[in-house]
């Protein structure tokens, strides 16, 4: 699929097709998945990339890119070297979903600390396994794609941007302004919990317009301020534990949930 | 007569997660063959210990992007089971209209994107783009139906947002539903279509007899709950799923394996229709006939064939489905939800074969145990022993190595494994 020649243009400007790199780390592959996924836009949005390494899709692999992307969290030594191996490539790395940026719903395990969970899982038979990591503890991250999973369309508007050397700039106000504009009835009214007060938009309120309350995927919003959430929490009559299971799900919020767990080994095994 | 072959194929393409097939062979005898797991473990069972109800389905639909909806009716299920919650016949039937497009969005995915590259002689899809530019729209055609209905019944097609403990948040349009109606009509002919595709592929002639592991219907083709059997004669509850299961931890995966009669047992399409045959809509036994599908079969290549079977049982059984919920009037969309102590398991037939949720609550509905059973943790030992004996039987008929690197790729991508999955 090589294909340096500017193939296509956008506003009267070419534009290239970068070659990009796919690659996963601990993950459930859900974000990668999200881009097969959309069938409408599917074959317009791979027409924009140079792919040469997506192994769910794809045998032929190439060590020849300019982008990575790169889903899941950093949990092995194997991972680490891949890691570094794959920044020393490429010109822009971008942790791709939660799990890349914050360590998502992998790095709950952290607050039990790795011998415990891996005799619970394995009883006695030894498995390799460490503190799960965001991408940036290991390696220069350049670009953020935020979600559990990722929004498409986020997506390919990131990578036109992208592919016209523009910034890629992420919405600071939070998912209640999104749910607010598509005029939901507020979660808190029907008596269910939501973290949209703190969390970062751009799902465009994707959890809320289903009636079902922000876990905070996306992370902290630029401002976000926990304890005006708690009183409100308070005031609907939710426990400090429901609380504490939204904030910790995907890592998102981790500076805060430190408050309510210590990690025995965050000192350790952390950066 | 082979001389040596040394086949090392690191981090197998075209299937979900990582594997390893190492192969030698000398003097065209097979020195070793080996199905290698390297996933990271992700440790779903342990980091769910201590936290409430609410937090498994939500979290565990995470152990799987290609199976998310059944990993979180699995749960859901474990956990109405142990709180002794009946779902409405309302949920029932979304949650089953649901289920049956994630089967079919996945089985679609597998036999065009992930399978049909190698009997066609290419990669991956994309050269296809352009020279069979038809058989991919057709493809993305029919995912995209089964995906639209996901989102419309589930929020969202990958870790639904609506499906929660006692239902739905909330219910999706009647007139949406009826939209989806012509669709699914059309898309029954987009199957057949992809029948003649497939009746022009070679699927390899192999067999290996072993034990197949699924639901047993009672009086429909099961999907979610209800006992289980084999084929070997086994029938268990849905609660005694670990005495089908028994898994065991090796070296060379870090996922666990499984056994139950032999010393190997399969799950999957093929798995549930060795067992249900009888339960299939008419126009999918009519696929069947076509490819002389009939139970047993002991060929893990027309895993892909009872693949394409299944999709087409499934949007028939959808059909019907939408009509019986447009025909009635909607109801309260959940149940109100009182944890109380006990174990709880949830079975559900996923596209990849029979998965297993279970969980312990303490009174306050707090986690104590958990304990998630993977299809394709059930399939690793099957899919090494057909991997011995492929590789064994190609080496005495001297096949190059090229044909049984292939022939090994193809076993394995056969059985549609999801890796990260099975080691979670
Ligand atoms: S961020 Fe979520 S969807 Fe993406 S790989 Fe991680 S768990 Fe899967
Ligand atoms: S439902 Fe959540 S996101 Fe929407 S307005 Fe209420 S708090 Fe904000
Ligand atoms: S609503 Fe919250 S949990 Fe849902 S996708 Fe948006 S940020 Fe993530």
């Amino acid at each position: 699929m090589a294909d340096l020649k500017p193939v296509r243009t956008y506003l009267g400007m070419p534009l290239y097709r970068p070659k990009t790199a796919f690659f996963e780390l601990s993950s459930c592959e859900g974000c990668q998945l999200q881009l097969l996924n959309n069938e409408a836009s599917l074959l317009d949005f791979l027409s924009l990339l140079d792919i040469v390494n997506f192994r769910e899709a794809m045998t032929e692999k190439s060590d020849e890119f300019e982008i990575a992307f790169i889903e899941g969290s950093v949990t092995r030594s194997d991972e680490v070297e891949r890691l570094k191996e794959i920044r020393k490539t490429a010109n822009t790395l971008v942790a791709f979903g939660s799990c890349a940026c914050f360590g998502g719903v992998n790095q709950m395990k952290n607050r039990l600390g790795s011998e415990w969970v891996k005799k619970e899982v394995y009883g006695d038979h030894p498995v390799e396994s460490g503190f799960a990591r965001p991408l940036e503890d290991i390696v220069t991250v350049d670009l953020k794609i935020f979600g559990c999973p990722i929004k498409k369309k986020e997506v390919e508007k990131i990578i036109i941007n992208i592919a016209l050397g523009k910034a890629v700039v992420h919405p600071v106000y939070p998912v209640c302004m999104e749910c607010k504009a598509n005029e939901n009835i507020c979660l808190f009214d029907l008596g269910e919990p939501c973290l949209g007060p703190i969390t970062r938009g751009g799902c465009d309120s994707w959890c809320p317009n289903s009636r079902f309350g922000c876990w905070g995927c996306r992370g902290p919003a630029d401002d976000a301020n926990i304890d005006q959430l708690r009183e409100i929490m308070k005031k609907h009559g939710f426990s400090e534990e429901t609380l504490r299971d939204r904030l910790e799900c995907f890592g998102g919020f981790s500076k805060y949930t430190e408050a309510f767990r210590k990690n025995p080994e965050k000192k350790k095994e952390g950066k | 007569m082979k001389i040596t072959t040394n086949i090392n194929i690191h981090h197998l393409a075209r299937v979900e997660g990582h594997g390893n097939i190492r192969i030698k062979i000398q003097d065209g005898r097979l020195q070793e063959a080996k199905w290698e797991i390297v996933e990271t473990p992700r440790f779903f069972e342990a980091l769910l210990v201590g936290k409430k109800w609410e937090n498994a389905p939500w979290i565990c639909g995470r152990i799987c992007g290609i199976c998310s909806i059944g990993h979180t009716l699995a749960s859901i299920r474990a956990i109405e089971n142990a709180f002794g919650i009946v779902p409405t016949n309302q949920t029932r039937k979304l949650r089953l209209l649901l289920k049956h497009m994630e089967t079919l969005q996945s089985h679609i995915l597998h036999l065009y994107f992930l399978s049909a590259p190698d009997f066609l002689g290419t990669g991956s899809v994309f050269p296809l783009m352009e020279s069979q530019p038809d058989v991919v729209r057709r493809a993305v055609r029919i995912k995209q139906l089964a995906n639209d209905i996901c989102d419309c019944i589930g929020g969202r097609r990958i870790h639904p947002t609506r499906t929660i403990v006692g239902g739905f948040t909330m219910l999706p349009e009647k007139k949406e539903l009826e939209a989806f109606r012509s669709r699914l009509k059309e898309i029954t002919g987009d199957l057949l279509i992809t029948a003649e595709l497939f009746q022009t592929f070679h699927i390899p002639d192999f067999t290996r007899e072993t034990e197949f592991v699924s639901l047993k219907g009672d009086s429909e083709y099961p999907f979610i709950g209800g006992d289980l059997i084999s084929t070997d004669g086994v029938t268990k509850k849905e609660q005694e799923y670990r005495q089908m299961t028994n898994e065991y931890c090796v070296d060379q995966s870090t996922s666990k394996w499984a056994r139950l009669s032999r010393k190997s047992f399969a799950v999957g399409a093929l798995a549930r229709l060795n067992n249900n045959f009888s339960f299939l809509h008419p126009a999918a036994r009519e696929i069947a006939d076509r490819f002389s599908l009939k139970p047993v079969n002991h060929n893990p290549f027309m895993n892909n064939i009872a693949q394409l079977v299944e999709s087409v049982h499934v949007v028939n059984e959808s059909l019907a489905l939408v009509d019986e919920i447009l025909d009635s009037a909607w109801e309260e969309p959940k149940q109100t939800v009182t944890p109380q102590s006990g174990v709880g398991v949830g079975a559900v037939e996923v596209p990849r074969g029979i998965l297993y949720h279970c969980y312990e609550f303490n009174d306050t509905g707090h986690i104590l145990k958990c304990d998630c059973v993977i299809p394709t943790s059930q399939n690793h030992a099957n899919i090494q022993f057909d991997l011995e004996e492929l590789a064994a039987h190609y080496a005495k008929t001297g096949k190059q190595d090229r044909e049984i690197e292939l022939l090994a790729q193809m076993l394995v991508r056969a059985y549609d494994p999801c890796i990260s999955c099975s080691v979670h």
